[in-house]
C-alpha cells in the first residue's frame, strides 16, 4: 500500500511541492490536500491584475481539476483543518473529514495583519489576500465611490492601482514617511508617490489610522490628527503574518512562524512545513521565489533525498502595476553603512541606486528603467566582486560590456547561470538547454517545461529574448496571438482592457492601447466594433464602416457582386401570405434563383444592390423581417413539428423554437449562431450539430451546445437538462450571452467551449443561478437596441448612399 | 470635351467609405481614406473581380469583400503575398468637386 501524504493548505507553495514531487517518478505517496478556499490552486501574486481588470480568474489558475485527477490527488476544497493529532497521525477538518498520514506537510501560508483599531470588523473593511477579497472589492468598485487603502507597501499599492482602474476615488494611508520603505529608499519612494498621485491616487504618508467609522457599514476612517476621510470600502494591506496557529496547537515548535531546519522538517521529523507559514533561520518570507526554493527541497526530502537542503533566499521585488517599472533587491535598512552609486534622470523619471559593501552589491533599486535588474540581482546573489567595473556599473550590463544598448545583446551577454525567472529560479542555461533538448518553439511550451515566466509573468520579455537567441529565425513572438498586425495584444487582453479602462469607441481603443496603424485594418476593426457593441450596448453606436459588406448591407454578397436576401421564417414556419409576397418579389425584381436553405427558410439569390431597399420594403409589407443570414449573430432556430403533429413528439418543439427565435433575433455574436429544437430524441431538427440544440424528452428539455456542421463536423455536448420552457430559454440566453462576452471575434461557439472548458461554462450558466440571471438580464438590455429590423430602416432611407451610385456615365459616348 | 469630368462632391463620399460611378467600361469606385484623401480605382479586384467599393477602407488600402485581398488605393497593386493590380483612374479635386480623367472614365474597356 502506498504511503500517505497529507497537505494542509492549497496555495502556491503546496502546489509547487506536489508538482516538483510528481516530476520525480516513481511516486511512493498517495496525496490528499485540504484547502480552506473553495477552489483549485491559483496564482495568488496575480490577484492585482485581476483586480485591475487586466486578467480574469481563469487566467491565473495554476492547477485545474484535471491536474488533481491526473495525479490521483484527493482535494478537499473549502475544508479547513482544525486539528492535527500527531500521536494518531491524523488530521481533522472543521466539517469532521479526517485523513491519516505517514508524512504531513503544513502549508497554511499567512494571514493578513489587521490593525487592532475600533471599527475594523464593520462590513466594508476587507483584507487583500485571496480571490474572495478581490471579488468583494470588485463588487464595491462597480458602484464607484471612495476607497481608502491602509498600507503603502507592495500589496497596498497594487490594491490602490487596481481600485483606481475600476473607477474608484482612492486614498492610500501609509504610516511611514515614504512608500514601500522596506524595499525602496526615500528617493525611489518619492518617485513612486509622485507617479501614484499623477494617476489620481491620493497618498498620505505618516498617516496613522485611529478608527474606522460607520454604524452598520464603513463610512470612513479617522486619522490620529483628527482628519476624517469618507470611504465606501477600506482595504487593510499593512502586512501579513505567518499562520502558525495550527502547528502551535499541535505542539510543534513555533516562533513567529513554524520553525523548520534546512531540511524543511519541523520539530516532528514526519511533519514538513513550507511557504509563508515557515520561519527558517529566523526569517519569514512573503515573496514567491523563496517558497519555490523551499518547495524543491521538500519534494526532494519526500522522495528520499536526505541531502537536499534549503539555506535561505536573497529576494527581489517588482511592483505589478501596469506602466510603473520598479525593481528592488536587498534590504535598504540593513544597507545603511554601504557605499552608494546613484544615477538620476529627473526629466525622464529614472532613478537607479546600487549599494555596495566591500565591493559587493548588497542592494539595488531601479525606478523607471528596470532592464538591468536581473543582472544586478545576479551579481548580488553570487556576491561577485564588482570593483573592476565599478565606474560603469550603474549604466548597466550593456555599457559595462561595451556592447550596444540592444536588449537582445544584453541577454546574449548574460552567463548561463544568470537567473531569468526570479519566481521560479530558472536560469538562462536551463531555458536554452530545454528548448534545444525538447525542440520547443513557443512561449507556452517553454513555460510548461521550465516554468520560466509562468508565475508573475514580468520576465516574459526576457524569456522571449532567450528564445529568440536560441531559436534564431525559428522564433516568432506569439505568446498571445495578436489580434492582427495593428497591435501586439491578443483578443482576450483587448476585451478585458476595453472593459477595465472604459473604452467606448474604436478611436479610443486604438489610442489608449497603442494601435500601430492610424485606423486599424479589416481584421481588427470588425472585431473591435463587435466588442464595443457587446460591452456597451446602450452607449456604443455601431460603426458601419467597420462591418464586413454583408453586415453593412444586410444581405449576402455573391461572386458576381449581386446579393442574396433571406427573410426570417420563425422556427421555419411560413404561410401563404408570406410565400405569395416572396413569389411577387422574385417576379417583380427579376430575381433569378429562389432556393430553400438548410435553415428552413427561402433564399432569393441574384438581387441587384440598388434593388435591395425596394425588395426589403415589399417583404416588410408582408410582415417579414431580415433573417440575418449574413450576420455574425443569431441565424436560424430549426425545428421539427413536435407534439403539434408528430406521433412521437414529446413537447411543443416548434413553439419553443419560435419563442427562442423571437427572443434572440437581432443579437450580434462573435461568429454565427445556429440553433435547433427537436421534439424527441429522433432529432429531426438535427439539433446535435448546432451551436445550441434542444432535445425534448418526456420529462423536459436537454440543452446541448458547441456543435457545428461546416468546416468541422462536431457533435454537441450536453450542457444540462431542465424541466420547463422558461428555464430552458433562460439557460440558452445566458449561455449565448457568456459566449458573446468571452468569445474571440470569428470564434465559433464550439471553439470557445474548447478554449474555456465545458465545465467552466456549466459552472456559470447552469450551477450559479445568480450569474445565470445576470447574464440573462445583460442580454435583455442589449436586445433593446438590437431588435430593430435593419431592412425596415434601410427601406426607409438609412444609408441610402450605400445603394445609389454617385453618378452614372454608363450610357455616355465612348471617348475613343 | 474637357479632359476632366465632374462626378460628384467630395462630401458625397463617406470617410472610410466609397461611392460608385457607373461608366461604360465598368463601375469605378471612388474611395475616401480617414485622412480625407480621395482615390479612384476600377471597381474590380484583380483576383476574382470582386467589387472593391464594397470593401473596408483602412489606411490607404481597401480589403476586397470577396476574398480579403488587400489592394493599395494609391497604386491599385495587391499587397502582401498576392499579386495583381486594379486599374487606377486619375482623380483631381477642385473646389470641393471630384473630377475623373475623361479618357479613362469614358473608355469602353479598362
Amino acid at each position: 500500500m502506498p504511503k500517505k501524504l497529507v497537505v494542509i493548505g492549497n496555495g502556491m507553495a503546496a502546489g509547487r511541492v506536489l508538482e516538483e514531487f510528481f516530476e520525480r517518478a516513481p511516486r511512493p505517496y498517495e496525496a490528499t490536500i485540504f484547502g480552506a478556499e473553495p477552489r483549485v490552486n491559483y496564482n495568488r501574486i496575480m490577484l492585482s491584475p485581476v483586480l485591475s481588470g487586466e486578467k480574469a480568474y481563469e487566467d491565473i489558475l495554476i492547477h485545474d481539476d484535471a491536474w488533481y485527477e491526473t495525479n490521483g490527488i484527493t482535494l478537499h476544497r473549502g475544508k479547513q483543518v482544525v486539528q492535527i493529532d500527531r500521536e494518531a497521525k491524523r488530521v481533522t477538518a472543521a466539517d469532521g473529514t479526517t485523513a491519516d498520514y505517514d508524512k504531513l506537510l503544513i502549508a497554511t501560508g499567512s494571514v493578513p495583519f489587521v490593525v487592532p483599531i475600533p471599527g475594523v470588523n464593520l462590513p466594508g473593511v476587507v483584507t487583500y489576500r485571496d480571490l474572495d477579497d478581490v471579488n468583494t472589492m470588485l463588487a464595491v468598485a462597480r458602484m464607484g465611490g471612495r476607497a481608502v487603502v491602509i498600507g503603502g507597501g507592495l500589496l497596498g499599492l497594487e490594491a490602490a492601482a487596481g481600485l483606481k482602474a475600476q473607477g474608484m476615488d482612492v486614498t492610500v494611508l501609509h504610516l511611514m514617511p515614504t512608500l514601500m520603505e522596506r524595499q525602496l529608499d526615500p528617493s525611489a519612494g518619492y518617485l513612486l508617490q509622485r507617479e501614484m498621485e499623477e494617476r489620481g491616487i491620493a497618498v498620505r504618508c505618516r498617516a496613522n489610522t485611529h478608527a474606522v467609522l460607520g454604524e452598520t457599514h464603513v463610512t470612513g476612517v479617522k486619522l490620529d490628527d483628527g482628519t476624517e476621510l469618507p470611504a465606501d470600502v477600506v482595504v487593510m494591506a499593512v502586512g501579513i503574518r505567518p499562520n502558525a496557529t495550527l502547528a502551535k496547537e499541535a505542539g510543534l515548535e513555533t516562533n513567529r512562524g513554524v520553525l523548520v531546519g534546512d531540511d524543511m522538517r519541523t520539530s516532528d521529523p514526519d511533519v514538513f512545513s513550507v511557504g509563508e507559514c515557515v520561519e527558517h533561520r529566523g526569517i519569514c518570507y512573503g515573496l514567491v521565489a523563496p517558497l519555490y526554493e523551499m518547495a524543491k527541497v521538500v519534494a526532494a526530502q519526500l522522495s528520499g533525498d536526505g541531502k537536499a537542503v534549503y539555506t535561505g533566499s536573497v529576494t527581489a521585488t517588482k511592483l505589478k502595476v501596469t506602466g510603473i517599472d520598479l525593481f528592488s533587491a536587498g534590504d535598504f535598512n540593513e544597507a545603511k553603512d554601504g557605499q552608494d552609486i546613484v544615477l538620476r534622470d529627473v526629466a525622464r523619471g529614472i532613478y537607479k541606486r546600487i549599494v555596495l559593501k566591500e565591493n559587493r552589491i548588497v542592494g539595488a533599486v531601479l525606478y523607471g528603467e528596470t532592464a538591468d535588474g536581473s543582472w544586478f540581482f545576479d551579481l548580488m546573489r553570487k556576491e561577485a566582486d564588482v570593483s573592476a567595473m565599478r565606474d560603469t556599473l550603474i549604466f548597466g550590463q550593456s555599457y559595462g560590456g561595451g556592447s550596444s544598448l540592444d536588449p537582445a545583446a544584453t541577454v546574449a551577454a548574460l552567463p548561463n547561470d544568470a537567473e531569468i525567472c526570479g519566481c521560479n529560479g530558472v536560469c538562462k542555461g536551463k531555458i536554452v538547454q530545454t528548448i534545444n533538448d525538447k525542440g520547443l518553439s513557443t512561449l507556452a511550451d517553454v513555460r510548461a517545461h521550465t516554468k520560466a515566466s509562468a508565475s508573475c509573468g514580468t520576465c516574459t520579455g526576457l524569456v522571449e529574448q532567450v528564445m529568440a537567441l536560441t531559436l534564431g529565425d525559428r522564433f516568432s513572438r506569439a505568446a498571445t496571438e495578436p489580434m492582427c498586425g495593428c497591435t501586439d495584444l491578443g483578443h482576450d487582453e483587448v476585451r478585458r482592457l476595453i472593459r477595465a479602462a472604459g473604452l467606448k469607441s474604436i478611436p479610443a481603443v486604438m489610442q489608449e492601447l497603442g494601435w500601430k496603424t492610424s485606423c486599424g485594418c479589416a481584421k481588427c476593426r470588425p472585431a473591435l466594433n463587435y466588442y464595443l457593441l457587446c460591452d456597451w450596448p446602450e452607449e456604443y453606436e455601431d460603426d458601419g464602416r467597420s462591418r464586413y459588406i454583408n453586415e453593412r448591407i444586410h444581405a449576402n454578397i455573391q461572386k458576381d457582386g449581386t446579393y442574396s436576401v433571406v427573410p426570417r421564417m420563425w422556427g421555419g414556419l411560413t404561410n401563404p401570405r408570406e410565400l405569395r409576397a416572396i413569389a411577387d418579389v422574385a417576379e417583380k425584381y427579376d430575381i433569378p434563383t429562389v432556393k430553400v436553405t438548410g435553415g428552413q427558410r427561402i433564399d432569393l439569390l441574384g438581387v441587384r444592390k440598388e434593388d435591395l431597399p425596394a425588395v426589403w420594403a415589399d417583404l416588410n409589407e408582408a410582415g417579414m423581417v431580415s433573417g440575418h443570414a449574413y450576420a455574425k449573430g443569431l441565424r436560424t432556430v430549426k425545428t421539427c413539428v413536435g407534439t403539434e403533429w408528430c406521433r412521437f413528439g414529446t413537447q411543443d418543439s416548434t413553439g419553443l423554437g419560435v419563442r427562442i427565435e423571437r427572443f434572440m433575433w437581432g443579437s450580434w455574436t462573435p461568429a454565427k449562431v445556429k440553433m435547433g429544437v427537436s421534439g424527441c430524441p429522433r432529432n429531426c431538427a438535427e439539433a446535435t450539430c448546432k451551436d445550441v440544440g434542444v432535445i425534448c424528452v418526456d420529462s423536459g428539455f436537454e440543452i446541448h451546445f458547441a456543435g457545428a456542421a461546416g468546416l468541422h463536423i462536431k457533435g454537441t455536448q450536453l450542457l444540462c437538462k431542465v424541466a420547463g420552457e422558461d428555464e430552458c430559454l433562460e439557460v440558452i440566453v445566458a449561455l449565448t450571452q457568456l459566449y458573446r462576452e468571452q468569445g474571440h471575434y470569428l470564434e465559433r461557439m464550439y471553439k470557445w467551449a474548447d478554449r474555456v472548458g465545458v465545465d467552466a461554462i456549466r459552472a456559470i450558466v447552469v450551477e450559479d443561478r445568480e450569474k445565470r440571471r445576470a447574464l440573462f438580464e445583460r442580454f435583455e438590455i442589449s436586445q433593446r437596441k438590437a431588435q430593430i429590423d435593419p431592412w425596415a430602416e434601410r427601406a426607409a432611407g438609412r444609408d441610402a448612399h450605400e445603394f445609389d451610385p454617385m453618378a452614372n456615365f454608363s450610357l455616355a459616348e465612348a471617348a475613343e | 470635351m474637357s479632359e476632366w469630368i465632374d462626378v460628384g462632391a467630395v462630401d458625397d463620399v463617406p470617410t472610410l467609405g466609397s461611392r460608385v460611378v457607373q461608366a461604360p467600361g465598368g463601375d469605378i469606385a471612388v474611395f475616401k481614406a480617414a485622412d480625407g484623401t480621395l482615390f479612384a480605382l476600377r471597381d474590380r479586384c484583380p483576383h476574382k473581380g470582386g467589387p472593391l467599393s464594397q470593401g473596408m477602407v483602412h489606411g490607404h488600402s481597401v480589403t476586397c469583400p470577396l476574398h480579403n485581398w488587400v489592394i493599395s488605393l494609391k497604386t491599385g497593386e495587391a499587397q502582401g503575398a498576392d499579386h495583381g493590380c486594379a486599374h487606377k483612374i486619375p482623380l483631381r479635386v477642385e473646389g470641393g468637386r471630384i473630377l475623373l480623367a475623361a479618357s479613362t472614365l469614358l473608355a469602353r474597356a479598362a
